[in-house]
């Protein structure tokens, strides 16, 4: 008798928490995938496809389905280490396929040289090429996001990749870097 | 001619850490002369040996974390941590407690938590109590006042009973220990609490010999001594005041109240200031700014919490004294106190304020 | 409020947490008058000298400028004009360095003053009561007057703000331990120190006027409690001197009490502060119509002989100034702009005084040690002293600010409110671990602000991306519907029983079973694109065999492919031509392989180095070319020439034909084509790759000339000439391929003398040596290559049998050829030898040589002696090269095979069909130029 009761007093309390997990699970339903959200969030948005995917959204996707975190050259050291840190995993270094130099530039057209073919245009991921076939193309500056996905394409090679300067605005207090003249 | 860059401000006050150390340790000296004048040179003994052990633990650690040698073992925290460590050990307690002792405190609580600035817990109260919990008998087994011994301990005594266990003369520790009457003595806060679980009254227990005519003969000294040291760390600003006060002062309101309440079951509350470990952990201990907390109110509720715990201990616990414990969980609270204790930063929450 | 006057009447004031008592050094200076300005050789004038953004410059270099004459233009409130401190000539505007501690440069105008200090037309106002707030505001502005302070806040941004004002303070504090240069203007100016407040009276009434002033400045005080005294809402306030109470914050806090809200200007409180220097600046500007020129410097410090306050012209070099005060420390100078506490090292002493400029200081190596000397203490570990929490005028948590700072967690560090920090340095100036707080804080600021900026980009470019990812679903969609309806109305059409449609369908009908057999035919069906394919045949070629049968069933396959082509005009077949483009590469491919298993023993080393890559270039480079090339036969073929849709049909199925015909013709054209084709990246030059293809099209003419000596074919020359015309007066763009092009035709496959030639050829910098280098070696290897083609050709020609031995004969022959080539070029430039085998060439060659040595010639012109000279080498080793090449192959064979020089391309489509593909055939080395004559002749638009 008395496992009898104890087994169904058992029985009632596991019913009750799988109705209450499953409730849970309705209620606190979350839409989308929170974690590709996440890792979204870190990815520095310059959607240069050096990763291999097309965009820094399908390699949020794909870093949550298990692909390796340390495919992000732009993003560098610090990205890896935030998404190891979101993912749990360890700290990779920087994919040795990619250029680990990610100081950030900006595409510049060398405008005599361009011949309006529109391919660049057709490369940029975030719609920062201006131009139109025939027509010299130009970039917005400020939208570009120095993904170079636009220098390969170009037929005359007239889009090249400057660093951006330092200014007074932009300057990060490296005092070590600070030239110091000599005067006589 | 070169010029070169600095980040300002481009002028300092130049005090030091290592300065600062050396402070606190030039601090105890008071108190380390009573403990000499009372109970001979067992604890100078042990002072040396850990300090020795500790510079050797240090370098070898140093050297492997490989970090610089010359300024960090110099930096007069290791030494000051073996001194500390050294006064608390009990003056005939064998050589190797004081060497394991400093070692824990060196390498395990200070270094590997990250060296000086990252140790969450005191390493002289850590090693303390480390030490008290694996070797009890060693540990408790304090030395009575010199001028309450039967028998005439020098040096040389001192030493070899430190290493071998027995003086020339072949006494054992225990015998030494023995008094004259034929029992074996404690400190004073062993005594009274030895004596509450005979069934004795604290005002009875205040009639043993170990006690004398104060709180104790020897330790009232020591204590003494400990807080005229203190009080010149806080002339020169060395330690900051809130900490000790606020010990003292919770450890005095605790043992008010507990002997108002029950006066044949408590002792006075200057019996509570002036024996055991009270005064250095109040100056010494508590104030170690490492594992202490930061903020002024931090600080006062830090020095707070540990009087509580020192008063509850030596009164309900196990142990009859209770800084190293007291010093131990107050560590551990530091961190969750500074979390709660942040300063109104300028400009910010105005309306709390009024 | 009463109360707030009450206290301050009392002399009880309140207390900013912290602070610090740095040890005084103002004696040094304090008690020495103000010296007058001298004026440098020149001036350096930042165009931006205070916050905001920079006027626009409107003199020219050049230009005579009077004193006081503005030279730019504030264009937005936050801009400020800047003016001629003296009277001289503009002699540069030009990118300096700039007082900031970054010690980058900014735009700055060189001013070379003529002596004569001649001032501008000035109107005086004696009587600005009566002017208005606006005109007295706008005085402010075009004076150019900002915050003299130190942080440089416009000043009539300031004070033209509408709330109502309880407190104007004056600060006066001045509580940096050097600086007096406050000190002594109120000591000598102080009449118009309190027109400069009475005229901010006016502007602002204010309730009160609090002069805050530290008491150890007792003349000062003195002068000020005199002048004012008989002004009742004015109010002198000595307060306590502790460091920073000179901070506008903190000196607000202990003024009235008040805080002033984080993130919040001090005038939503009802405060304005005001430093005194500014109301010096006020009144000069509003009543004598002086504007900012020039500000009163501390330049103190040990290091200086005479140390003392000056008046120094804006622009004015520190230099200059502390030359001037007996500057005598000649090693491991120091100069700090600014105090001890909040200045920062200059990297020289030609950095310009500026508005904000208010200390020089040279201390000497007891007062400020150097970080590099041995004495100086090096940073330790924090042992959480605190301190610097102590110390704290914001109430901060210096030493949590800084663990958060090293470990780069910036939401901890906002937390703990790092943006309220003031940089004061207390904390850093009491820190026994001599840990440099104040900066790790500022780099951590800096990190956070770039992060930020940082952020807002990504999230631009996350929008903008997938604005871009919906344009473009949004096209194909649109292109999807219009393909759809095309289809629908053809479909509509070919039902609607007309002869026409009849015939379409039938044509349709015809295509479709082809297809059919085809697929039948072919052993593998995958459907990979045409690079892939050519890819798998590159890889796949070492191991083919060489099987003569297969190879006649691939022509025959081939032959029907090209058929295909021309006659699958068909609209509705775009999917499936494009699978039967597929199914007949491998067909038409494994003839090239067959050709290559032929040609490994002629060049074993050539094939395993043919990459993946390499080969998609070169397929890529082929279909281009086919592309131009079909572009031209639609053009030609009226039929064809109906939808762009078909056209480019037209141009895909052409395209396999042409790569396999193309490869046919050259086995290792893969690997060329490659090489050539990284070799013409870094051309960028245009005028090079003209040069370019200008040569290479004499090395055609020139091997259009041999051919024309032996007995050739009639319809050669004809193919020919047009293209070499079209080669000729070749359009700039259509060039720059060429190199690469003529490179991969003409080279033979000694990859090794590629190599080392282009070793030397990287050498010299410039890139046209480079094109010309290449070129020459180009044209020098055409001769051999042309042999090789020929000997393909004729495999390809009599179908196997009898002509593979020959084959096999001339490729022994060949593969002595490398080996002799490369220990010539390997001789390195030993001029004797060059030499040598160019005459010899020359006696054996007579008609190569003119042509090198026109392309010499126009090569030498532009360039330089040594470029000259690196060509000259250049051309002289592909010289050497080719006569080692020309001398093993002089047998009969030989010279049959030069006869078929250029009809091998020609020559196989011929046997195949008609005229029309013999051409398509022929040019596609150089289909570029082609595409433009076809161009030029069709008024076809094209595509």
């Amino acid at each position: 008798m008395s496992t009898l009761i104890a087994i169904l007093v058992i029985g009632v309390i596991a019913a009750l928490f799988g109705a209450l997990l499953g409730f849970a699970s309705v209620r606190f339903k979350v839409e989308g995938d929170p974690l590709a959200e996440q890792l979204d969030a870190l990815l520095p948005q310059t959607q240069c496809g050096q990763c291999g995917y097309p965009g820094c959204k399908p390699y949020a996707e794909a870093v949550a389905n298990g692909e390796a975190i340390n495919k992000c050259a732009p993003g560098g050291e610090d990205t890896i280490k935030k998404i190891a840190d979101l993912m749990g995993v360890e700290v990779q270094p920087l994919d040795e396929n990619h250029e680990t130099d990610n100081s950030p530039k900006v595409a510049f057209i060398i405008e005599e040289d361009c011949i309006g073919c529109t391919k660049c245009i057709q490369a940029c991921p975030v719609d920062a090429i201006i131009g139109t076939t025939k027509q010299m193309h130009t970039i917005i500056a400020d939208e570009c996001t120095g993904c170079d996905l636009c220098v390969a394409p170009c037929p005359v090679d007239c889009i090249e990749m400057i660093p951006v300067a330092t200014t007074t605005q932009n300057w990060q207090w490296d005092l070590n870097n600070i030239p110091v003249v000599q005067v006589d | 001619m070169a010029f070169w860059i600095a980040s300002s401000p481009h002028n300092h006050q130049q005090s030091e850490t290592s300065a600062l150390m050396r402070m606190v340790i030039y601090a105890t000296i008071p108190g380390i002369f009573a403990q000499w004048y009372f109970f001979g040179w067992g604890n100078l003994i042990h002072i040396s040996l850990a300090v020795i052990t500790a510079i050797i633990a240090e370098f070898t650690i140093l050297s492997l974390r490989k970090k610089q040698i010359t300024q960090q073992l110099f930096d007069g925290s290791a030494i000051l941590t073996a001194v500390l460590l050294g006064i608390s050990l009990p003056a005939l307690a064998p050589w190797w407690v004081t060497i394991t002792g400093t070692v824990f405190a060196i390498v395990v609580v200070k270094q590997l938590y990250g060296g000086l600035g990252h140790n969450p817990f005191n390493p002289a109260m850590a090693a303390y109590v480390m030490l008290l919990i694996s070797f009890p008998v060693q540990m408790t087994s304090w030395q009575p006042p010199l001028s309450l011994l039967a028998m005439d301990i020098q040096l040389t005594d001192t030493l070899y009973v430190i290493f071998s266990g027995y003086t020339p003369q072949g006494y054992s520790v225990e015998q030494i220990r023995t008094h004259i009457d034929g029992f074996t003595m404690a400190t004073p806060l062993d005594t009274v609490k030895t004596n509450l679980t005979l069934g004795l009254t604290v005002v009875e227990s205040m009639e043993a010999p170990t006690i004398g005519k104060h709180f104790g003969v020897g330790w009232e000294w020591i204590n003494a001594g400990f807080l005229l040291g203190g009080l010149f760390l806080l002339s020169k600003k060395a330690i900051h005041w809130t900490t000790p006060t606020s010990f003292l002062f919770s450890l005095f309101v605790c043992s008010f109240i507990a002997f108002i309440i029950s006066p044949d079951s408590s002792a006075s509350t200057m019996f509570h200031w002036f024996t055991g470990a009270t005064m250095l952990g109040a100056f010494f201990i508590l104030t170690d700014p490492v594992s202490g907390a930061t903020s002024v109110k931090g600080r006062l509720i830090f020095g707070a919490l540990a009087g509580l715990l020192v008063f509850l201990i030596r009164k309900f616990g196990g142990y009859p004294d209770a800084v190293a414990f007291a010093v131990l969980l107050c560590n551990m609270s530091a961190p969750l106190i500074d979390q709660y204790t942040r300063p109104r930063t300028y400009g910010h929450q105005l309306g709390e304020k009024k | 409020m009463d109360s707030v006057i009450e206290r301050i009447q009392k002399g009880n004031f309140w207390q900013f947490h912290g602070g610090i008592h740095p040890p005084e050094q103002k004696f040094l200076t304090s008690t020495k008058p103000i010296a007058s300005a001298q004026i440098p050789e020149q001036l350096i004038i930042p165009i931006r000298q205070h916050i905001g953004q920079a006027g626009k410059l409107i003199v020219n270099i050049g230009d005579k400028v009077l004193k006081g004459q503005v030279l730019s233009t504030a264009d937005n409130p936050m801009s400020l004009p800047i003016h001629a401190p003296t009277s001289g000539t503009v002699s540069a505007v030009q990118s300096m360095a700039i007082p900031h501690p970054s010690g980058l440069s900014e735009t700055c105008l060189i001013l070379t003053p003529d002596g004569e200090d001649t001032w501008k037309k000035r109107y005086i106002c004696p009587d600005y009561q009566n002017l208005t707030k606006e005109t007295i505001l706008d005085k402010i502005a075009n004076a150019g007057i900002a915050g003299m302070g130190g942080a440089g806040f416009p000043t009539q941004v300031k004070v033209s703000t509408l709330a109502k004002i309880d407190y104007l303070i004056i600060n006066a504090a001045e509580c940096e331990p050097y600086i007096t240069a406050d000190d002594l203007l109120i000591q000598e100016h102080s009449p118009t120190i309190l027109d400069g407040i009475k005229i901010l009276d006016h502007v602002l009434a204010p309730k009160n006027i609090l002069i805050g002033i530290e008491d150890n400045k007792p003349t000062a005080i003195e002068v000020l409690k005199k002048v004012t005294a008989d002004i009742e809402h004015i109010k002198i306030c000595v307060i306590p001197t502790k460091y920073p109470s000179g901070g506008e914050k903190q000196l607000i806090q202990i003024l009235t009490g008040q805080e002033v809200p984080s993130g919040v200007l001090p005038s939503s409180l009802g405060i304005v502060m005001q430093n005194v220097a500014t109301c010096f600046a006020i009144a000069e500007a509003v009543i004598s119509d002086t504007p900012l020129i020039k500000r009163v410097v501390t330049v103190s410090g040990q290091a200086l002989e005479k140390p003392q306050n000056v008046w120094a012209l804006i622009g004015t070099p520190v230099g200059f100034l502390t030359q001037q005060c007996g500057y005598t420390n000649s090693q491991d100078k120091h100069l700090i702009m600014g105090g001890p506490m909040m200045g920062f090292s200059l990297p020289n002493d030609q950095i310009p005084v500026i508005k904000t400029t208010n200390c020089i200081l040279a201390p000497s190596e007891i007062e400020i040690a150097s970080p590099f000397s041995s004495t100086s203490r090096k940073e330790v570990e924090c042992i959480r002293c605190g301190l610097c929490a102590d110390a704290c005028p914001a109430q901060l948590l210096p030493q949590e600010l800084q663990w958060s700072a090293k470990a780069k967690d910036q939401p901890q560090l906002e937390k703990l409110n790092l943006f309220d920090c003031i940089e004061c340095g207390a904390c850093a100036y009491v820190c026994p671990s001599q840990i440099p707080l104040v900066h790790y804080y500022r780099v951590a600021k800096a990190e956070i602000r770039q992060q930020k900026l940082l952020d807002i980009k990504a999230e631009k470019a996350k929008v903008r991306f997938e604005a871009r990812k919906l344009r473009l679903e949004r096209e194909k969609i649109a292109r999807a519907e219009k393909h759809k309806k095309a289809a629908e109305a053809r479909k509509a059409r070919m039902n609607a029983g007309t002869p026409a449609a009849k015939s379409e369908k039938s044509a349709v009908a015809a295509a479709l079973a082809r297809v059919k057999a085809k697929k039948a035919q072919s052993n593998s069906n995958d459907d990979k694109t045409i690079d892939t394919t050519v890819t798998a045949v590159a890889n796949e070629s070492v191991e083919q065999v060489n099987d003569s049968k297969s190879q006649v069933a691939n022509a025959i396959a081939r032959a029907k492919a090209k058929k295909l082509a021309q006659q699958n005009q068909v609209k509705l077949e775009s999917i499936d031509t494009a699978q039967d483009i597929a199914l007949q590469k491998p067909a038409a491919t494994s003839q090239v392989e067959t050709a290559k298993a032929s040609d490994n023993k002629v060049e074993p080393k050539s094939s395993p180095k043919v990459s993946d890559k390499k080969s998609k270039v070169a397929a890529a480079v082929a279909k281009a070319k086919a592309k131009a090339e079909a572009k031209k036969h639609q053009s030609e073929d009226s039929a064809n020439a109906q939808e762009p849709i078909e056209a480019k049909q037209v141009k895909r199925k052409i395209d396999a034909p042409f790569e396999s015909s193309n490869e046919n013709v050259h086995p290792d054209i893969v690997v060329q084509t490659s090489t050539a084709d990284i070799k013409s990246n870094p051309i960028e030059d245009k005028k090079a790759k003209v040069a370019a293809a200008v040569a290479k099209a004499k090395a055609k003419a020139q091997a259009k000339k041999r051919k024309d000596a032996a007995t050739t074919q009639a319809e050669e020359p004809v193919v020919e000439n047009p293209v070499l015309d079209s080669a000729a007066v070749v359009n700039v763009e259509k060039a720059e391929i060429k190199p690469a092009i003529s490179e991969s035709n003409n080279k033979p496959q000694a990859d090794e003398q590629t190599t080392t030639t282009d070793d030397k050829a990287d050498i010299t910098t410039a890139k046209k040596a480079k094109v010309a280098a290449v070129v020459a070696k180009a044209k020098a290897k055409s001769k051999a290559q042309n042999k090789t083609k020929a000997t393909e050709a004729e495999v390809e020609q009599k179908a196997v049998k009898n002509n593979i031995s020959n084959v096999q004969k001339s490729g022994d022959r060949y593969t002595q050829s490398p080996e002799h080539n490369t220990s010539s070029s390997d001789g390195k430039v030993s001029e004797q030898v060059i030499t040598n085998n160019a005459l010899s060439q020359e006696n054996q060659l007579p008609d190569l040589t003119p042509q090198n040595q026109q392309h010499l010639e126009k090569t030498d012109k532009p360039k330089s002696a040594d470029r000259k000279a690196k060509i000259a080498a250049a051309i002289a080793k592909a010289k050497a090269k080719k006569l080692a090449q020309t001398s093993q192959s002089a047998t009969e064979t030989e010279s049959t095979v030069e006869n078929e020089i250029d009809n091998s391309p020609s020559k196989k489509p011929a046997t195949i069909d008609e005229q029309k593909k013999a051409r398509i055939a022929a040019t596609i080395a150089k289909a570029k130029a082609k595409k433009l004559a076809a161009s030029s002749k069709n008024s076809q638009p094209s595509e």
